[in-house]
């Protein structure tokens, strides 16, 4: 360890302060790891290094990819795919199957499509206003010279609650005895049970995802305004030009990249709507009012009355190639960005 | 010459701009804080407060007596009599519309009164047993056990596997690299929403169905946390490793002994990301977990607001204690958190 200990003192430093367990701990593994080496090779060390990496993303997402696509053309209520018979294309048929396309009740699996309108409507809304408040907010934040870290850190921190948490401070926040009518009692005279009616919660789901989502976008756009060098708004300045033709003929053209990735990015997501949702509306109610895709998918494969796997993953593989397609757009907007 | 530019640039009046961009974050600021703290300060109220309305803004308790003859502490009032004199009563019975009241001072004269004619007295309260009660009341304290023990495994699994595969990525050269690197990448666009269905089939194959280590197992390899470390690891200069191996280091201590330490800065990132992602996870857990006793934190919450009575007291009290880990990582490595999101693009 002579020569490597004069160029990274920190690893010595940190040995010899851990003390001689430690060490003793580390040669239990390092012993083995030597040995297998010696029959192996060193050439073949980095498959040993990569392989629990890459057995494990096998069992669980290369695996699952082809099983997915292998369930959806079979049927059955048999978890184990070798019990479950072969139906053909007879899932998606039952899930395409519709009078009109609009209108969910003239469908075989109306449940399906008042989920892809719901997630439809939820992704068009959340897309929209997240952009909107997030763009506005990096704005304000980059304006700002004093407080910005603070504020930055305010908006940033719904990002790292859980779903649950969001989901039942918002309900909390909402409900019949809560906080908002209270408010509303107090200079309205009236009480709405915002949850239990079908505008209401469809608009409180959007506004909590914005709520919760935002402060992630918004520092991905801060980011890219921060790139933006300071000389072109000075030499606009030099030439008189007002902040608002500043906004539109600079920073808005020289966003743009930025701003397509995140809305692809903010696509993405939201069409896999699910969590803060799901707790906030106590499970897409009321009715099926705010009732998603992913929603659709998880109650028809877990609810103890359905179990239509191969349903499920009918309606999974479709989404899954809304959302490559989304992807794809995006590593091609990512990269045309960065030329 | 310098302070003559800056005092054009900025000719030192605020601006209306200035303004408005304070007023747009200062309200988002009670935006994102008023719900938030609008469930810290119920969780601490009594189950009488939490379904009071309206509802009051500081958590209260009926103020109560000990009256000489009476066996339980009595809740006190202020009788406003029809002639406008007030009095302090304390409360014996109701019934219906009629109050039966006493005077403190003469504990034993009873008289009824109507009860429009009586105020209660409230006095300020922090019911911390909406606390400690579901500690004995729920298996509160498995939930919390089982999501630490799920957060700790799966967060060093992370950082050990994830900065393995990252070692090999950006320090060898061998048949295969770049294939194994695009397909670690290319999970990154498969959601778990797409995949659920068969992923459980595994872990029911696997005998890992409602078992914390089929929550662990599934969620250990990251492409985030590969390529976060490989990238860290592209800037690690190649002539260490080289000098390792002249003075004949096996590979894996080179690894061990070399990289790993010197990769501390993004294991810290990657150790935040890690512990905030299975802190938080839902819809995994979910679907795995189908006993009680196996539950995580965000499952048990979740399953107790679906209950027919929903006590909020308690569930906004655990909601609190839910929140608090990630509130105080957050406060303490709020740099490194919004500085990771930035330059990386995950979350």
């Amino acid at each position: 360890m002579s020569a490597p200990a004069s160029v990274a003192p920190p690893a010595v430093i940190r040995g010899e302060r851990l003390g001689d367990g430690l060490d003793a701990a580390m040669r239990v593994v390092e012993v083995p790891m030597a040995a297998l080496q010696r029959l192996l090779g060193a050439a073949r060390m980095p498959y040993v290094f990569i392989l629990p990496n890459m057995v494990l993303f096998t069992i669980f997402v290369f695996v699952p990819v082809g099983l997915a696509i292998a369930y959806a053309f079979t049927g059955g209520t048999n978890l184990l795919i070798w019990d479950r018979p072969y139906v053909g294309l007879e899932n998606f048929r039952a899930l395409l199957d519709c009078g009109s396309y609009l209108e969910p009740s003239t469908c075989r699996y109306n449940l399906f499509w008042t989920a892809v309108h719901n997630t439809w409507w939820y992704t068009l809304l959340n897309t929209l206003g997240t952009l909107f408040f997030a763009l506005v907010t990096a704005l304000v934040l980059n304006r700002l010279t004093r407080g910005r870290g603070f504020f930055r850190a305010v908006f940033f921190y719904p990002v790292l609650l859980s779903p649950v948490v969001v989901g039942l401070i918002w309900q909390w926040f909402l409900a019949r005895e809560g906080l908002l009518n209270g408010f509303l009692t107090d200079w309205f005279d009236t009480r709405i049970i915002f949850l239990l009616d079908v505008g209401w919660s469809r608009v409180w789901v959007v506004y909590v995802s914005i709520w919760f989502h935002m402060g992630f976008f918004m520092l991905i756009i801060l980011a890219g305004l921060q790139a933006i060098p300071r000389d072109i708004y000075e030499a606009a300045e030099i030439d008189g030009t007002s902040q608002w033709r500043q906004f539109w003929c600079l920073t808005l053209p020289l966003l743009m990249p930025n701003l397509l990735v995140v809305t692809v990015l903010l696509l993405i997501r939201s069409v896999q709507v699910f969590d803060e949702a799901w707790v906030l509306t106590n499970g897409g109610g009321p009715g099926t009012a705010n009732t998603f895709i992913v929603q659709f998918i998880y109650q028809t494969a877990f609810s103890p009355d359905l179990r239509l796997y191969g349903l499920a993953s009918a309606a999974s593989v479709l989404m899954g190639i809304a959302l490559l397609a989304l992807t794809l757009s995006q590593l091609w907007l990512a990269k045309k960005a960065q030329v | 010459m310098i302070a003559f530019l800056a005092r054009t640039r900025h000719p030192g009046r605020t601006d209306i701009t200035d303004w408005l961009a304070w007023g747009w974050a200062t309200l988002g600021t009670l935006v994102v804080a008023i719900p938030i703290a609008w469930a810290v300060i119920s969780s601490l109220k009594t189950e009488a407060e939490i379904n009071s309305f309206p509802p009051a803004l500081v958590p209260r308790a009926a103020q109560t007596i000990t009256v000489e003859g009476q066996e339980k502490p009595l809740s006190v009032w202020i009788r406003t009599a029809p002639d406008g004199s007030e009095q302090t009563v304390a409360l014996v019975r109701r019934v219906g519309l009629s109050a039966t009241v006493l005077d403190p001072a003469k504990p034993e004269e009873t008289f009824r009164v109507p009860v429009t004619e009586l105020r209660q007295l409230k006095e300020f309260h922090l019911q911390f047993s909406n606390y400690t009660e579901p500690m004995k009341q729920f298996d509160f304290l498995r939930y919390l056990w089982n999501t630490v023990f799920v957060t700790v495994v799966a967060t060093v699994l992370t950082l050990l596997l994830n900065s393995m595969a990252a070692f090999a990525l950006s320090k060898y050269r061998f048949a295969g690299r770049n294939a194994m690197f695009a397909l670690i990448l290319s999970t990154m666009m498969i959601p778990l929403s797409v995949i659920m269905v068969p992923a459980f089939m595994v872990i029911v194959g696997l005998n890992l169905a409602d078992n914390l280590w089929g929550v662990i197992l599934s969620t250990v390899s990251t492409p985030t946390g590969v390529f976060l470390l490989r990238q860290y690891m592209l800037t690690i200069p190649d002539d260490l490793i080289e000098a390792a191996r002249v003075d004949a280091a096996s590979e894996f201590r080179i690894y061990w002994r070399i990289v790993l330490p010197l990769c501390a800065p993004a294991l810290a990132v990657l150790a935040i990301f890690s512990v905030i992602w299975r802190w938080n996870d839902f819809l995994w857990p979910l679907i795995v977990l189908s006993s009680p006793e196996n539950y995580t934190l965000q499952i048990g919450l979740s399953s107790l607001q679906g209950q027919f009575n929903v006590q909020w007291h308690y569930i906004l009290a655990m909601t609190v204690v839910t929140l608090l880990p990630v509130t105080v990582v957050f406060i303490f490595l709020q740099k490194y958190i919004t500085e990771g999101v930035a330059s990386s693009g995950v979350k």
